[in-house]
């Protein structure tokens, strides 16, 4: 469900502000998922001393926020509004490598002002750096968490905040597959997606489709089908491939000694379509297409020959595609 | 064994100090292990031989020979002529980051002296390996002074300079795939007969460019690279593209629940207003990627014109032998 962000700015920029303790992983959470920065080089990160606010331009323009772990932000000096009035998402990171406890007190206490003050704010919990966890203790560790919160809130008498738990790592997908479903949560437009990948799907005879923001590699809206993590890698990876490819023969002929075209960024045209069969019956194949300069719909596709249907596809694609700009009007076309 | 016979077998020797990162390079490029699997690796025993049938008729028979001090003082007596006789190439393989770089330049000159005295018109590709650990404004002071140093040991034990490469590799980037490709040029038994044959595809097709690709390890075999194209500022594109396609056929096998050495795509393709791509089975062993201007037309002529060309080549990859393998000893 789409729930419009609250507080002054209300549906311009959903903002996603990251707290937790220092070192707990905010700066490299922003870094690896809004910037492309490899997981490995976060290790010479500075601590985060001051808020830090980033805008992104993609599919729609959102901002992302880090507050130092170290700051007191309900001493009455702070301003408290502008920081918190126009939030969409607060992502709280807890470090599941290190003692926690003190973290989920003040989570705690921050959620209980919270769910007063700014009841709109989704509050999601990010047990984060969980590469280095075993299966058994990294699954204890998140049950235990969980626990501590919500007897501490149901405590209190609060007996269903809004917040959701998430485990996450830089070093894999689970970082950006939980920035997405938080970032879904912001978008009003979320079912309207849903229900164009739901017809796409059953039209096209596809077992799974996702509209991805492509520089980001946030899925924006999926069919409705189960999602598994293993489909969302997949696709995933493949943008990789397209992007690197149209960055290797997408340079600017018109020009002696070519360069790569600017204003496009790493990000194609907008008008791409790629299509992966393999060689082994029963594998999937991948279908992606470019629906404008930043998002792009990408299909799992059953068994059934690609060419057979390849007009079926254009067809309901070329549909898909005019639905998603009549959603999303501007488009940077 | 009418086959075998046809088959050309080339030694290939994979040496450097315990550490240096053979086993590492060798899982990443032959048995599909992506770079941050390599931790897994232990210190190799003896020597670990392989045969990688590359190219249909080239088998690539690779020894990675367990760098710890112990075995290489076997590999320089006992074992001398054993391990030192018909090599076709020695790779040697120094750790930049090594603490100990005048024992590794020692070493190092006991087993070429070695390797002259069995098989002296061997090739030696020096790779100075774990860049990644240097810093990058650093980089080519460092490995520039490192290939001097060891071009002179070589000149000592009587290499002539052009029998030795030098290359600086690290395996978190495709660096590896560069070095590797250039070994694999040098060993492919037939490769100017396979470009006489892409290039007349290549004219056949109007193709912008066509690269030859071994299935399993992703390596480069040739590449044909026409008109327009030759301005294409990417220079390392061709192993920016095994790296890619590399990481794709183990997405895909962590989708599919097999190994990656099972899944291999029947076509990629790439359509775009600047150009279309793509990439399907040319021989039993390898991929033909092609690219081409932007027109839907000749796309799917030259999907086609592929297709045709299968036969042709996989002739090619099988019987091609003697005069051409001759020039190349
Ligand atoms: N930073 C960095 N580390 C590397 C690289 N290549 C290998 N390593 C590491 O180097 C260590 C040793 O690698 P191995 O491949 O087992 O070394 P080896 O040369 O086979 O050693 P022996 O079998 O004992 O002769 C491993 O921990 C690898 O992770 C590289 O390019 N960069
Ligand atoms: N193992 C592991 N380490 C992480 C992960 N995320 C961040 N780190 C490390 O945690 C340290 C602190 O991260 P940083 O982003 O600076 O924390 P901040 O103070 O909350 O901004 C850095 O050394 C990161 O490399 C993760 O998912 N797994
Ligand atoms: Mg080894």
């Amino acid at each position: 469900t789409g729930r419009l962000p609250n507080g002054r700015h209300a549906g311009s920029k959903p903002r996603l502000m990251l707290m937790g303790q220092k070192r707990s992983g905010k700066s490299s959470i922003s870094s690896v998922v809004f910037h492309k920065m490899p997981p490995s080089e976060t290790l010479y990160l500075e601590t985060t001393t001051a808020i830090q606010s980033r805008s992104l331009h993609s599919f729609m323009d959102f901002q992302v926020a880090e507050l130092p772990g170290h700051l007191d932000y309900f001493n009455p000096e702070f301003d408290q509004a502008s920081i918190f009035g126009d939030i969409g998402a607060l992502i709280w990171v807890i470090d599941a490598q290190d003692e926690y406890l003190d973290a989920i007190n003040q989570l705690n206490s921050t959620i209980i002002y919270l769910s007063t003050t700014y009841p709109a704010i989704n509050i999601e919990i990010f047990v984060h750096k969980v590469d280095g966890l075993s299966e058994d203790y990294k699954n204890d560790t998140f049950r235990d968490i969980i626990q501590r919160v919500q007897d501490e809130l149901s405590d209190a008498g609060y007996e269903n905040p809004p917040v959701s738990f998430y485990q996450t790592s830089i070093y894999n997908h689970t970082i950006f597959e939980a920035i997405s479903k938080v970032i879904q949560k912001l978008i009003p437009q979320l079912p309207a997606l849903e229900s164009l990948l739901n017809s796409l799907c059953s039209s096209c005879r596809i077992e799974k489709a996702f509209l991805f923001d492509i520089p980001s590699k946030i899925y924006v809206a999926t069919d409705t089908s189960p999602t598994d993590t293993s489909s969302y890698e997949v696709c995933s990876d493949y943008i990789d491939v397209i992007v690197d490819l149209e960055e290797i023969y997408g340079w600017d002929r018109s020009v002696e000694n070519g360069y790569p075209m600017e204003e496009r960024d790493e990000t194609g045209n907008g008008d791409s379509e790629s299509l992966v069969t393999m060689e082994k019956k029963g594998h999937n194949y991948l279908y992606l297409k470019e629906i404008n300069r930043y998002l792009a719909l990408i299909c799992l596709m059953g068994e059934d020959s690609p060419a057979e249907k390849k007009v079926l596809i254009d067809y309901n694609v070329g549909v898909f595609q005019e639905a998603i700009e009549k959603i999303f009007p501007r488009n940077d076309r | 064994m009418e086959r075998s016979k046809r088959q050309k077998q080339r030694k290939v020797l994979l040496m450097g100090r315990s550490g240096a990162g053979k086993s590492s390079m060798r899982s990443i490029i032959f048995s599909n292990y992506v770079a941050k699997d390599v931790r897994r690796l232990g210190a190799t025993v003896d020597v670990e031989h392989s045969n990688i049938r590359f190219m249909g008729n080239l088998m690539l028979n690779l020894w990675d020979c367990g760098g710890q001090d112990s075995f290489v003082e076997s590999y320089l007596s006992n074992q001398r002529s054993h391990v030192f006789t018909s090599v076709a190439v020695m790779i040697f393989v120094f750790d930049i980051s090594s603490r100990e770089a005048a024992a590794d330049m020692l070493s190092f000159a006991s087993t070429i002296r070695a390797l002259y005295e069995f098989s002296p018109s061997s090739k030696i590709f020096v790779l100075i390996h774990k860049m990644d650990l240097v810093p990058a404004d650093q980089k080519a002071r460092v490995f520039q002074q490192k290939a001097i140093d060891v071009r002179t040991t070589c000149e000592d034990e009587g290499f002539q300079s052009q029998q030795v490469d030098f290359w600086a590799t690290s395996i978190w980037d495709q660096s590896l795939y560069k070095a590797w490709t250039q070994v694999i040029y040098f060993l492919v038994p037939n490769a100017s007969a396979i470009e006489d044959m892409l290039r007349r595809l290549a004219n056949l097709l109007d193709a912008r460019e066509l690269i030859l690709y071994e299935r399993t390890t992703c390596l480069v075999v040739t590449h044909i690279t026409r008109d327009a194209e030759q301005r294409n500022p990417y220079n390392d594109r061709f192993e920016r593209i095994s790296s890619i396609l590399k990481t794709h056929k183990h997405s895909m096998a962590k989708h599919t629940g097999t190994m990656a050495s099972e899944v291999s795509f029947a076509e990629l393709q790439i359509k775009t207003g600047d150009f279309m791509f793509f990439i399907t089975r040319l021989t039993e062993n390898t991929n033909l990627a092609v690219v081409m201007p932007s027109d839907e037309a000749s796309f799917n002529a030259a999907r086609v014109n592929v297709q045709l060309a299968r036969r042709e080549f996989s002739h090619l990859d099988i019987v091609e032998k003697k005069g051409k393998d001759a020039q190349r000893q």
